[in-house]
């Protein structure tokens, strides 16, 4: 898997088959039990703490539920990067915080606590952090869950413009296909650990692999299976043992 | 007879699971303190960090230990007087209550009602950190959890503990003033002089804040292990809260113990 500097490239797959994993593997939060994760020149698996942390000062990450702390406001929240990695005056601060604020929209919202956002704002204050120190990789773990269609466009819009406005590269990981398709570069989709698919959104709407029809056009029958493995029906309901 | 065996093998597997696994735990408790040890030096550098933490450890603990310290007092100052009466030495009802708090009631009490008010915040806050992530996504933006959430906490929760353990038996000396002398009538001048000379300031004194500071220690260490370590549910906070104030009543109680058996060896 090749992620090129510059893109989107959204990593898609079911619940469940390891994308999250995938991130943490990148992030260096997790050691990989096989494979390697190379990032710029740096092997991210092999480095000390030390490295590792003047590294993520690099990168980005947007939290599945945007994981903002409870305990500070809007302001601080996006404040918090650049207070502890930059040695900037408190003004200097508050002028890139309420940039970043702006660009998501929510200037207005710097005084509230997260408490007080809903779901949507929540994940576009999240993304203000994520990127507060201009970070060269950003990765978003399922930007789009629990979001409505409005915020949903919303956030799409604003990773695609983010990527471009920072020269950034992003890494999306996800389930929504339409949306992502939108605004994404390339696709990888995963199943079981392994890339089973992959391409440009062109590539993926023509595509007649039986995965990616199954999972674009979200067909119940095909390749991935709805139900959990069990015994059969017959087996669980009327008490007959396999023999019998 | 075979069904029994099987019995006490499972039993005795389970006991030595049970024992290994607290060993476990101790030692990697342990391990944690010197991470945070380790990781102190943004504590204090930023030192409005720590001083945020002895506002909510310290500050908001008052009330329940002024009280608290106030009543023990006023019981101490009841009994003492039933007990005194009897050997017609009443005027030592001052040294009485100052000794019993400056020596075991104040830090004892006070490390208990630590534990329960403050201990078991700190352990609920860490571990709500972490089943929303927020402890994850720090480490991720490359601030260090332990150095920014864990030993702000821990130090505060040090530096708060004595000071309580003191104004607990400060408010105690002033309830049993105020039963013995106010309501039963002891002589005013022979309470406070017969506790003047009667307490040590080296022997009596220094050993209750000692005996604070160790009980300080002991429960801010095992409020935010027990935080750091929750397993990151809605139940395995609420667990981590439980085996907080536990443990921590547990460990006061046996540390007070070792503690009085070195500082008062019957030498007095």
């Amino acid at each position: 898997m090749k992620i090129p500097r510059g893109k989107v490239v959204a990593i898609m797959g079911g619940s469940g088959c390891g994308k999250t994993t995938l991130l943490r593997c990148i992030g260096g939060q997790l050691r990989p039990t096989g494979g390697r994760v190379r990032l710029e020149q740096h092997q991210v698996c092999e480095m000390s703490h030390n490295d590792l942390y003047r590294l993520r000062r690099k990168m980005g990450v947007l939290f599945q539920f945007g994981a903002l702390f409870t305990d500070m406001s809007v302001f601080d929240n996006v404040a918090f990067p650049l207070r502890e990695h930059t040695a900037l005056s408190e003004e200097m601060i508050r002028d890139l915080v309420l940039m970043k604020l702006e660009a998501v929209g929510l200037r207005g919202a710097n005084k509230l606590m997260p408490g007080e956002l809903s779901g949507g704002m929540a994940r576009r204050v999240a993304l203000a952090r994520a990127v507060a120190l201009d970070p060269m990789l950003v990765m978003y773990d399922e930007p789009f869950a629990g979001l409505d269609p409005i915020a949903l466009g919303v956030i799409g819009q604003l990773i695609r413009k983010l990527n471009d406005a920072l020269g950034a590269t992003s890494i999306m990981v996800t389930h929504d296909v339409q949306e992502s398709l939108l605004i994404v570069d390339y696709i990888y989709f995963v199943s079981n650990g392994k890339i089973v698919a992959e391409g440009t959104p062109e590539q993926i709407r023509a595509s007649d692999d039986p995965f990616v029809h199954q999972f674009v056009h979200a067909e119940v029958e095909g390749p991935v299976h709805f139900d959990y493995p069990a015994p059969t029906a017959r087996q669980e309901f009327l008490g007959e043992h396999a023999h019998g | 007879m075979s069904m029994r065996m099987g019995n006490v093998a499972g039993f005795l597997r389970k006991l030595g699971h049970a024992a290994v696994e607290r060993v476990w735990r101790l030692g990697f408790a342990a391990r944690f303190l010197l991470a945070i040890l380790a990781y102190s030096g943004t504590a204090f550098r930023r030192l409005h960090l720590t001083i945020r933490e002895v506002y909510f450890s310290g500050v908001l603990s008052l009330l329940i230990i002024m009280v608290s310290g106030l009543f023990v007092g006023m019981v101490l100052g009841l009994q003492g007087y039933e007990t005194l009466q009897r050997f017609g030495s009443t005027e030592a009802l001052g040294v009485m209550v100052a000794l019993s708090l400056t020596r075991e009631l104040g830090p004892v009490v006070a490390g208990l009602l630590f534990a329960s008010r403050a201990g078991s915040s700190v352990t609920a806050e860490i571990g709500l950190m972490k089943v929303t992530e927020q402890l994850k996504a720090m480490d991720m933006m490359a601030v260090n959890p332990i150095a920014r959430v864990v030993a702000p906490r821990f130090w505060g929760g040090v530096v708060s503990m004595p000071l309580l353990a003191a104004l607990f038996s400060a408010m105690g000396v002033l309830g049993g003033w105020l039963v013995g002398v106010v309501f039963i009538g002891v002589d005013d001048g022979a309470f406070w002089s017969q506790m003047q000379a009667g307490v040590d300031f080296r022997f009596d004194i220094v050993n209750g804040i000692i005996k604070s500071f160790v009980f300080g220690i002991a429960v801010s260490l095992i409020a935010v292990f027990e935080g750091y370590d929750s397993v990151p549910t809605a139940e395995g906070v609420s667990r981590a809260i439980t085996r907080t104030v536990v443990t921590s009543a547990l460990t006061i109680l046996a540390l007070d113990f070792v503690l009085t058996s070195f500082m008062f060896r019957g030498t007095s």
